[in-house]
This record gives structure tokens, sequence and C-alpha cells, in this order.
């Protein structure tokens, strides 16, 4: 501007502004300490007594810590060797580790097998997780289900595989059929896979094994945090396709179909988890034909299924609203079909803005899965409240049990959020 | 401009017959009649409200008319899901705020429906796509998303993706009001070059200049009736109708 006469308003620029790296900030610790800690008295104030009480919380803690005690063989013992002074008694989670992760009652010679199985959820995961990684890990994903029910409750091999046969029929005859009407394949599909089942499961013997490596381990066995991932697994994966289906229905035209959505929706979400629970583990067996006897384990995982796809279905229902009405019809104007319209263009989208959501509510259902403990199932809360704080041994350490249960928890739960942001910024492709 | 290249042959590509529209209770369309023969360039103008947007987009069955006949290429248009599937396939659109799938890069944007409603193989999809990328002139601009474009490259691509599906008719809705002026041209210039080349295209715009040099028939609608049609020189010389000469010297007047 200085060749900006004072006294005319007429200006032409005769030399470009040569483009300048912005102002360094004046950097250092003291600064940032000036600016963001004591820029005011008020805060100054506040700075102080947040300091204080951090003091307080870390000096009353460290000890407890630091004198814990990691091997005594119960909590009277601990008092011993501590005459009096403040420490934590550790020694429960040294001692009583195996049953914190997998229940009192699973066999301890076959702890390999969960644990093997956890490895190829890790492995199985991964391919859907980050979608860089070479899609032939999918196979592994697709395959997971059915050995990790293999290892986990054991018995003939016959069994899972006779699953994996239906869910393949059911796919060859999908498959076959879809390309003439969606419906058709959908309704073929599973009907084969119901009938290679059911011929199935009345030609094979029964699967049990009681002994040997691969032994039967019926589900009221299992327990622990073992029993919270494996519902918190199983009912996230099943109730994000149940959840996107019943958002999808609740937006179609064909009256039947959206009121059906709609009422299975408002129920579901009016009712509170812990009486589908106790529907689950005393009614929902009247369902089901009296010589079948359904699995508390299958019954508990329809239950929170049902249960957290209804939030997922509101979620994603937001986030289908919030797509602008000319993406549906620039799909429809290039003459894509429904099905392909929804998968190609308005799902992607939609499920990118429903991330934050979803991930709500699957960090939300996964800690949920504590509730089972109130119907008898010994999972990490269950086994702390039931067999460990009950114990004569153990009567008592409340802090150090809950606190490694919240650790656990907590890991888990921060893992799924630190994800969910990673992948929000790996989709973002600029604005509209 | 090369006016005798733009020829008008004589066989039909769109026939409306007394087509009527409700929306509600609301009589949007009453009584259209329209032929379009193949290779005709025809701008739709009027009021705002007057039924263009609509009229148009009853063509490619984006909206549901409710007594009438519209016959696209022989097809006739009716809820049966494959003739609608048909149509759509053959006519391409363009719309106002260009509509590009955000999520997907400009020549995913382009190859998406060639390879999934006409099943043509990726490679051939992409270099097809990347033969039209190159007719409005952004190639470059291929592997980027829509976010990063500028109004007029989007419009540019939005046209490409619908030509990718090689339409033999184009459907505009005011492809340029959403720009600004140094945008407009660039994708008047892109339509242009495709009337030259033998598109059969109707497009609702105020565009006038765009009118007068490429259209061979200029339709005036008001209140969801054609209130009049013409060739551009007599439409924009000697107006007939009294709500066409009030209109005219609105747009034109200032
Ligand atoms: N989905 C709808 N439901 C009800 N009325 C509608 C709907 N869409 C449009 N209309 C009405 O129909 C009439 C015609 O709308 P249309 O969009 O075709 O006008 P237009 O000529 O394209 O106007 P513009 O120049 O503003 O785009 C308007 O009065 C509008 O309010
Ligand atoms: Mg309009």
């Amino acid at each position: 501007m200085a060749d900006q006469s004072t006294n005319s308003v007429a200006f032409v620029r005769t030399e470009e502004v040569p483009a300048s790296p912005p102002p360094a900030n004046a950097a250092g610790p003291v600064k940032w300490m000036r600016e963001n800690l004591f820029s005011t008295p008020v805060n100054t104030v506040l700075t102080i007594v947040a300091a204080y009480v951090i003091f307080k919380i870390i000096t009353g803690a460290f000890p407890w810590f630091a004198n814990g005690i990691w091997n005594s063989q119960s909590l009277a013992e601990c008092r011993e060797i501590l005459q009096g002074t403040t420490g934590g008694c550790f020694s429960v989670l040294s001692e009583r580790w195996n049953q914190l992760l997998f229940g009192f009652k699973y066999p301890p010679e076959l702890y390999w097998r969960p644990t093997l199985a956890f490895v190829i959820f890790l492995l199985a995961a991964a391919p859907v997780l980050f979608f860089k990684l070479p899609r032939k890990l999918l196979i592994v994903t697709a395959l997971f289900p059915f050995i990790a029910y293999w290892l986990i409750w054991g018995g003939s091999i016959l069994t899972p595989l006779l699953a994996l046969a239906g869910v393949a029929g059911g796919y060859v005859v999908y498959s076959r059929f879809v390309t003439n009407n969606f419906a058709m394949g959908f309704f073929g599909g599973i009907i084969a896979a119901f009938l290679i089942w059911t011929i199935g499961g009345s030609i094979l013997p029964d699967g049990t094994i009681t002994d040997g490596p691969m032994q039967s381990v019926p589900s009221r066995d299992l327990g622990g945090f073992m029993l919270n991932l494996m519902l918190g697994v199983t009912c996230v994966s099943l109730s994000l396709p149940i959840g996107i289906a019943l958002a999808l229905g609740r937006q179609s035209s064909m009256p039947f179909i959206k009121y059906v959505c709609v009422i299975f929706i408002e129920f579901i979400r009016g009712v509170p988890l812990i009486t589908l629970l106790f529907v689950a583990s005393v009614m929902l067996a009247y369902f089901f034909p009296p010589e079948a006897t359904v699995d508390l384990f299958l019954r508990v995982v329809i239950m929170i299924t049902l249960f957290s796809s209804a939030y997922i279905a509101e979620v994603i229902r937001g986030g289908l609203a919030a797509l602008p009405k000319g993406q549906y019809e620039a799909a429809d104007s290039l003459g894509l079909d429904y099905a392909q319209a929804m998968r190609l263009i308005i799902l992607p989208q939609a499920l990118k803005i429903s991330i934050p959501g979803i991930v709500n509510v699957a960090v939300g259902l996964f800690k949920d899965t504590t509730l089972v403990s109130v119907i008898s199932m010994f999972d990490l809360v269950g086994m702390i409240r039931g067999p460990i704080l009950a114990s004569t041994e153990w009567n008592g350490v409340y802090w150090e049990l809950w606190l490694a249960a919240s650790v656990l928890f907590f890991i888990v739960c921060y893992g799924i959020s630190q994800y969910s942001q990673w992948l929000e910024r790996q989709l973002a492709t600029g604005h509209r | 401009m090369a006016e005798a290249q733009m020829k008008v042959s004589d066989e039909v590509a769109i026939t409306i017959q007394n087509m009527n529209k409700w929306y509600g209770t609301f009589h949007v369309l009453r009584d259209i009649d329209l032929t379009v023969n193949r290779g005709e360039r025809i701008v739709i103008c009027g009021p705002s409200g007057s039924g263009k947007s609509t009229l148009i987009r009853c063509i490619n069955a984006l909206e549901e008319h409710q007594a009438g006949s519209i016959e696209v290429d022989g097809t006739l248009l009716s809820s049966d899901l494959k003739n609608i599937d048909k149509i759509r396939s053959e006519v391409g659109m363009c719309f106002q705020h260009f509509n590009l799938f955000p999520h997907l890069t400009i020549l995913e944007n382009c190859t998406l429906a060639p390879i999934w409603v006409r099943k043509i193989p990726k490679k051939e999809a992409e270099e097809t796509a990347m033969h039209f990328l190159e007719k409005v002139k952004i190639p470059d601009q291929a592997n980027k998303y829509p976010g990063q474009l500028s109004g007029g490259q989007q419009q540019r691509v939005a046209i490409a993706r619908s030509l990718c599906m090689k339409p033999r008719i184009m459907l505009f809705d005011e492809p340029t009001s959403a720009l600004d002026p140094e945008m407009i041209k660039e994708v008047l210039d892109t339509m242009i070059e495709l009337a030259e080349e033998g598109m059969t295209m109707l497009c609702v715009t105020h565009e006038m200049g765009f009118a007068r040099q490429v259209a061979n028939r200029v339709i005036f609608m008001d209140a969801g009736q054609i209130v009049e049609q013409n060739e551009p020189e007599e439409f924009f010389n000697n107006p007939k109708s009294e709500r066409t000469q009030l209109f005219l010297s609105q747009i034109l007047g200032h």
C-alpha cells in the first residue's frame, strides 16, 4: 500500500506482493504457560487449585500402587505383609487372572483354544477395518465364525462344517437367482440354507466330545472377559447389517415393509435392555419348539442384537436423511437400480456420516454386555461380583478388581474410538 | 456458427401427448403436447415456478405424470420399471447443482454407471471416461474428488458423466444458474460443442445468448402450460403472446 497516495482514491497496483510464510509464533514453554494457564487472575487460581487436586490424587494413589502386593494367597495375607501401610492387594489379579478372563468353569487346559480364536479374530478383523490390506484376507474373515465356534465350544468339527455348508449352499442359490430378482435370490438363499441345516442336522450324529483337546465346552461354562468380547463382537457385527436393513426399510415406499420396521424399532427402543435379557433367559424358550433347547448364549445374542440394531437403524436413518435429494436423483438418472444406488452411492455416504453414531452404539453395546451378569451369566462383572468376591480369600478386594475391569473395558472402548476417528480422516474427501 | 451442420432429422426422439401432472391437488403441468425430433436443440424458458424443471424431470421419470403419455425413443414411459430403466439409460441429465458423487473420484464418477448399468469392463469404461473428460477439457483432474473442483469444472464433469453412458438425448436443468459468470462460459462452450455434434438436447436455461446461438426452437412456459414456441429469431424479435413479451422485457430489459 506504499504507493497509494493519501488524497486520492484511485489505486493501481504496480508490483505484486510476494507470498511470504506466516509470522512465526513466539513459541516456548513459558509463553505457552502464560497464555494458557495464567492469562487472567481467575485462570491462575483455577490452575493452582487444579494442580493441588492432581498432586493430592497422585500422592494418595502412588503408595497404593507402589506398595502393591502381587504374590499373596489371600486378602488376609496381604494385610499381614502390609502391616497397616497403604498398598493394593493386586495378588487377586495374579491369582485369579484366568477366572477374570475365561470364567471359572472353562477347563484350564483348554485356555489355548479361546486364545487362539482371539488371535484369529485379530486377523479376521484386520481386512474389514483396514481396507488397504489385501482383499484375499477376507477369506479368513468369512471362515472366522466357524473356526471360532469350533475352537471355543469344541466338539465335532462336523457341526461348524455343516453350518458352513448351509451358508455356502444359500450363497450359491442366492447368486444364481439374484440376477433375475433380488427378493427371489434372498429368500431362495435363506430357504436353501435352512434345508441344508435341517437335513444335515438330522443325519449328523451328536457332535459332543467328552475329552481330548477338542472336548465340548457347554455355553454355561463360558465366562469372564472372554464372554464380554464374544457377545460384543457377535452382536455388533450382526446388528450392523440388520440396522442398515431396518433403516432402509423404514424409508421404503412399500407401506407394509415400512410399518414393520417402524413398529419394530419403536418397540425395541421403548424397552430397557435388561427386560429383554430377562425375556431371553426365561421366556424366549417358549417361542421355539419344545424339543429345541436353544442355547442361553444364543438367546442373549438375539436379544442384544435386536436391541442394538434398532439403535443403529436410527443412527443410519439420520445419515440417510442428511444426504441431499440430488444424490438419489443423480443415481436414478444414470439408470442405476435401487440396490446399486443404495450400495454404491447412498450407503457409503450415509454410513460415513453415521460413523460417530454407530461407534457410540457399539461402545455402549460392548459395555452393556456386562448386564448379562444379572441373568446369572458369569461375564467379567459377574465373575467379580460372584465367585471372586464371594470367596473367603478375596472377600473385600473391591478397588483392585473393579480397577482391573475398568482398565480392560477402557482399552477396548478407547481403541474403538481411536479407530473410528482414524477412519473418518481416511474417508474425508473434501467438502461436497 | 455452423448452422448448416446442425441438422434436424425427421426421426422422432420424444413425443409428449396431452400430459398432465399434479403435486397433490396442485396442477403443475397442463395439457403438455411436445414432439422433439432427433438432433433438435430446444431451450425451455419461463418464469420461476412455471413447471420447466418438472417437465424435463418427467421425461426421465424422476417425476411421475398422472395423465397423458410420454414416449422416448419408441419406449412408452409407464410405471413398468424395465421401461423406466431403459429410458434412463438413453437419456442423460445435468442438474443445477451438479449432483456429483462426493465420495468418488472424478474418474469413478464417470465410470460407475457404465460399469454397473452397461456392464462394460472397467478398463474400457475408463478409456471412454478419459475421452469425454478430455472433451470437456479436464482430463488432468481425473483423480481428484468433486469437492476439490470449481463449480464450472464440476458441471463439466457432470456433463462428461452423462456422456459416458452414450445417451441419445440430453436434458439440462439450469446447468449454469449456480455458477459465476466466468464459469458459465466454459459450461456453455461444452454444451455448444455437444449441440454441434448433433446431440438431441432439451435445455432449461435463462441464457438467452445461448438460446439464440444454439437452439432451433425456444419454448416459453407459464403456469404449467406451453404458451409459445418458435424459432429463436422470431421468438426474441417478434413474440406473439403478451406473457412472452412481458417475460422477455423483464429478462432482457436491463
Ligand atoms: N415436490 C413438489 N411438491 C409440491 N410442489 C412442487 C414440488 N416441486 C415443485 N413444486 C411446485 O411446482 C411448480 C413448478 O415447479 P418447477 O420446479 O417445475 O418450476 P420451475 O419452472 O423449474 O421454476 P424455477 O425456474 O424456479 O426452477 C412450483 O410452483 C413449485 O412450487
Ligand atoms: Mg427449476
